[in-house]
């Protein structure tokens, strides 16, 4: 069972992902989605942090107080997957759960949008989405890079927690949605 | 399909469930992503106060959006009038993140919109009925938003227009195949975008509202009439207390379907905008650009 923060942003498509992959999942708008999410206990569980914008991801988690209950799941060893405004929220200025320090909109504004087929650890070549992205600037040693591009980190896991700076959700390719689940949420248990 | 007009539906896609305010000044611009906006519309009047000056309303000075990219860090919409590409060149050339081919300006051509596949920026216009935006998609545009009535703080033509496209979308929805290419030529649009609405039930691009929403309420009627999110032009800065109304309607695009929630950020706003009834418009945008 995945909850996705649905507060603004691609989450639909993150449901579409998990649909195809026949993995159960929840939208989370509010902090009664939340609560209702956090007292399944009987399977294993994961968050999804979808693209959008950071600051209004921010702003929303803040007014509808969800950020220190999401924050407390996470630290207590959640697993979650963070895409591109979602692996903003888990970084220093932020949900501040992974050591990690994102830059924003490091590829310029939407002219700098681009597509590729990169290697990521574990996968091999997979098509990755590049939308106003962001990257990871500085890493602490506990996180492991899983991929970098023009020298820049664009992929990471620290634990349970997972960040792609593209959107994998965009593409028909559901491999790190798998890998998700199956490394991060299963074994998790 | 082209990979930038991938890319750039895929921006809209990241706009979904946010808000979208016009702003004037880097202040406002401020105020509204501090409040939550998904991103900005920069424009040196409001719809209202355009409609108020009445005269040609054009593309704002490059020098005033510079300041407003400069003053936040979401995505920056602006302007252009219809047809005017030239309007639409110079404001790609200052990389702005969404042009929108708007009613709201005077239009420059009443024949042509703009051919937005010779852009790389992306482009977002209106539309009244399914075949305004099916038009609109096929000439490039990658986000579409109902036209509603700009500067009035009226909602009934943003519904009417909303409801009018959700509606032939389900009609095409339940039809046979071959009843299809008919519809294509009665739309004038291209068979394989009519395909696309009856496989899918929905629109190939993002479909926002625009036009009238003045309230957390009308923000959450749009959505539940089917928008993936909502623009708010004149209703914010138009209010008692901008930076209040803006924040109660972004987490009434959240959570459009919770009445409590609905209930509680409604309280206590100040005066919203005085707004116009649509009997009383002299000037009706939504008929610019068909």
């Amino acid at each position: 069972m995945i909850a996705i923060l649905a507060l603004q942003g691609a989450f639909a498509e993150h449901q579409q992902m998990l649909c195809r992959l026949g993995e159960e999942s929840v939208l989370i708008r509010n902090l009664a989605d939340w609560n209702s999410f956090i007292s399944i206990s009987d399977c294993p569980k994961g968050l999804i942090l979808p693209g959008g914008e950071s600051t209004t991801m921010m702003r929303l988690m803040k007014d509808l107080e969800l950020l220190q209950p999401i924050r407390e799941a996470i630290v207590g060893g959640l697993p979650v997957f963070g895409t591109c405004a979602g692996l903003i929220l888990l970084d220093h200025d932020h949900l501040n759960t992974m050591d990690i320090i994102a830059k924003r909109n490091a590829y310029g504004r939407q002219l700098g949008s681009f597509e590729i087929s990169h290697d990521i650890k574990g996968l091999g070549a997979i098509p990755m989405t590049f939308i106003r992205a962001p990257y990871i600037a500085e890493a602490g040693p506990n996180v492991e890079v899983l991929s970098t591009y023009d020298g820049r980190i664009i992929a990471a896991r620290q634990g349970q927690q997972l960040v792609t700076a593209f959107h994998p959700e965009l593409t028909t390719d559901t491999r790190v949605h798998e890998l998700f689940i199956k490394e991060y949420m299963i074994s998790a248990k | 399909m082209e990979n930038r007009t991938i890319l750039n539906r895929n921006l809209a896609q990241m706009l979904k469930g946010g808000v979208i305010m016009d702003v004037t000044t880097p202040e406002q611009a401020r105020i509204a992503e501090a409040a939550g906006a998904c991103a900005v519309m920069a424009l040196e009047r409001i719809p209202a106060d355009i409609r108020a000056a009445g005269g040609v309303s054009r593309m704002s000075d490059p020098k005033m959006i510079r300041g407003i990219q400069e003053a936040v860090t979401i995505p920056v919409m602006a302007k252009c009038r219809i047809g005017h590409f030239a309007e639409a060149q110079i404001l790609e050339a200052i990389e702005i993140d969404y042009i929108d081919e708007s009613e709201v300006l005077s239009p420059a051509d009443d024949i042509y919109h703009i051919d937005k596949r010779q852009f790389k920026v992306p482009f977002v216009c209106g539309a009244k009925d399914l075949g305004e935006a099916l038009r609109r998609i096929n000439e490039g545009a990658t986000m579409i938003r109902t036209k509603g009535e700009p500067g009035t703080g009226d909602i009934i033509q943003a519904v009417r227009h909303m409801r009018m496209m959700q509606s032939e979308i389900r009609r095409i929805k339940g039809m046979e195949k071959d009843e299809l290419y008919e519809v294509a030529k009665q739309l004038r649009v291209p068979f394989d975008l009519v395909e696309y609405v009856h496989e899918n039930g929905k629109l190939p691009v993002v479909n926002f509202a625009a036009g009238g929403v003045a309230t957390p309420a009308d923000a959450a009627l749009m959505m539940q009439l089917g928008a993936e999110g909502v623009f708010v032009g004149s209703g914010i800065f138009k209010s008692g207390n901008p930076e209040k109304r803006a924040q109660a309607i972004v987490k009434a695009v959240t959570n459009y379907d919770n009445p409590k929630i609905l209930a509680e950020l409604s309280e206590d706003l100040g005066e919203a905008m005085v707004g116009i009834n649509e009997s009383e418009i002299q000037l009706l945008m939504a008929e610019r650009g068909k």
